[in-house]
């Protein structure tokens, strides 16, 4: 079962449809407990990190997802759920995020408008390009983004790809079954559905692999 | 980088498309989720839905109609007319819109763009604004080269504000993103109003959307590339089949404008019910 954690996000409904669509079981839960008994994990998200963490603070998430995460359980992030993965944030005053990937969530950088708004391309590191979340999806393909920061990673060898905007900020970040991304697939048209199909054939991996 | 846009825009009455839309062979074109469905593969990269419905029963037919197209279509939804309070905002957004417009009342009521843009997030707010370019005697009245005009639908009048310092305004209190519609263009297939669109980019740092006067590729490509905006929205230009968006994409690309990839054929091939 995959878990996808409600906290408020506007884009949930929107992210839970995505995945059903393609073929996900998933359930909809503020309960950490399910959370940590799931065998994948998503947090979507749109708004900005403090409010996202104090959410799910709140809810005692703050304590499970980096324990889930340590555990190998298949997880996405998307857009501020990948954000609150950073150490910190300078997002309305420096604040501690969830501290899962080493970095710092910074506002993009001034010389074109902010928020960003629209479709860009991922630009997939050569380390990355034959990763199964790719299957099918030419480096290069565009999807939509919807943000003002961007998540400056500390650990270079965890960008699975880069988009441009200002400067060339992560948009992908792996490492192992932890999947990140700062744009919305489940906004992203079929290129998008593809990703999360990608993922789920992921986990369902995972998920033989400890049975 | 970051492409242009081009985005149909849908006129909804009671769950059904007016101004009919021929392009598609399909026994009911009159279907907003069909319609939508069908600009998604034919490469829009967003989607309006207008609803000029006149009653708040055939606004609860509208709501439907969201949540029918965000089961099908997976692109950015924006949804337009009618919305008048927070709670408007939220009922379009949890049935699976990811924008709302507003025009009309955030004129009324400006705290409105605040208030939206404070429990849903300044990207979900998308002000709408109808302007006319104003006669010498008008301008030199008001100061205004164009001026903001609500109740466009019916008997248009005119606010008093300048557009360009209410795009600003609608800005500073959260809009997320500006559609400008020249009323002076609005029709007449002719072209955008380039001056307004460059003066109203130039005044905004967030993305704004041409609206009003395409009559061909090449005006959206002036929008684009001489008026500045972020992205253009159509709708006769499309509706009737004159021009595919794959034929607007590849004018656009042609002469230099970032436009978005379409996908490979088949990406979600194989790709569907395997449940985890």
């Amino acid at each position: 079962m995959l878990a996808v954690i409600n906290y408020g996000a506007g884009n949930l409904p929107n992210a839970v449809r995505a995945l059903e669509h393609v073929g996900a079981d998933l359930t909809v839960t503020d309960d950490p407990a399910v959370v940590a008994a799931a065998d994948a994990v998503v947090l979507p998200g749109v708004g900005a990190t403090r409010d996202t963490m104090q959410s799910l603070t709140a809810l005692g998430m703050h304590r499970v997802l980096p324990e889930v995460v340590a555990r190998g359980v298949p997880f996405l992030g998307i857009c501020v759920g990948m954000q609150v993965l950073c150490s910190s944030s300078a997002e309305f005053g420096v604040h501690a995020c969830l501290d899962i990937v080493p970095g710092v969530v910074r506002r993009l950088p001034d010389g074109q408008k902010v928020p960003q708004i629209g479709w860009n391309q991922i630009n997939l590191s050569p380390d990355y390009a034959a990763h199964p979340l790719f299957a099918d999806i030419p480096d290069g393909s565009d999807f939509y983004f919807v943000h003002s920061y961007f998540c400056d990673v500390a650990q270079p060898e965890l960008v699975a790809a880069r988009t441009a905007y200002g400067l060339d900020f992560p948009s992908i970040v792996i490492r192992d079954n932890l999947y990140a991304v700062q744009f919305h697939p489940e906004k992203s048209g079929t290129l998008g559905l593809r990703l999360l199909h990608n993922f789920v054939v992921l986990c369902q991996a995972a998920q033989l692999r400890r049975t | 980088m970051l492409t242009r846009r081009i985005i149909p825009c849908l006129d909804v009455k009671a769950g059904r498309v007016v101004k009919g839309v021929s392009f598609v062979n399909h026994r009911d074109a009159g279907d907003p989720v069909v319609l939508a469905a069908a600009y998604n593969e034919a490469g829009a990269d967003e989607l309006v839905f207008y609803d000029i419905t006149a009653s708040s029963d055939e606004r609860a037919i509208m709501v439907e109609v969201v949540e029918r197209t965000a089961r099908e279509v997976f692109i950015p939804l924006t949804v337009g007319g009618g919305i008048r309070t927070t709670a408007d905002m939220y009922r379009m957004l949890r049935a699976g819109a990811d924008k709302v417009s507003i025009n009309t009342a955030a004129v009324i009521n400006p705290t409105l763009i605040e208030e939206g843009a404070v429990r849903f997030g300044s990207q979900c707010i998308v002000l709408s604004i109808d302007a006319r370019r104003s006669d010498p005697a008008t301008a030199a009245e008001t100061g205004a080269t164009w001026l903001v005009y609500t109740h466009t639908g019916g008997q248009p009048r005119h606010t008093g504000l300048d557009a360009v310092a209410w795009a600003r305004r609608g800005v500073e209190l959260g809009a997320g993103e500006i559609v400008i519609n020249s009323m002076d263009a609005d029709g007449q297939r002719t072209g955008y109003d380039l001056e307004l669109l460059r003066a109203i980019s130039a005044a905004v740092h967030v993305p704004v959307i041409a609206s009003g006067g395409a009559g061909s590729p090449e005006d959206m490509y002036r929008g684009l590339a001489d008026g500045n905006a972020d992205a253009v929205l159509a709708a006769s230009i499309f509706h009737f089949g004159e021009y595919t968006i794959g034929a607007v994409k590849d004018y656009l690309r042609e002469r230099g404008v970032p436009v978005r990839q379409p996908a490979p054929p088949d990406v979600l091939r194989g790709a569907a019910q395997s449940p985890l």
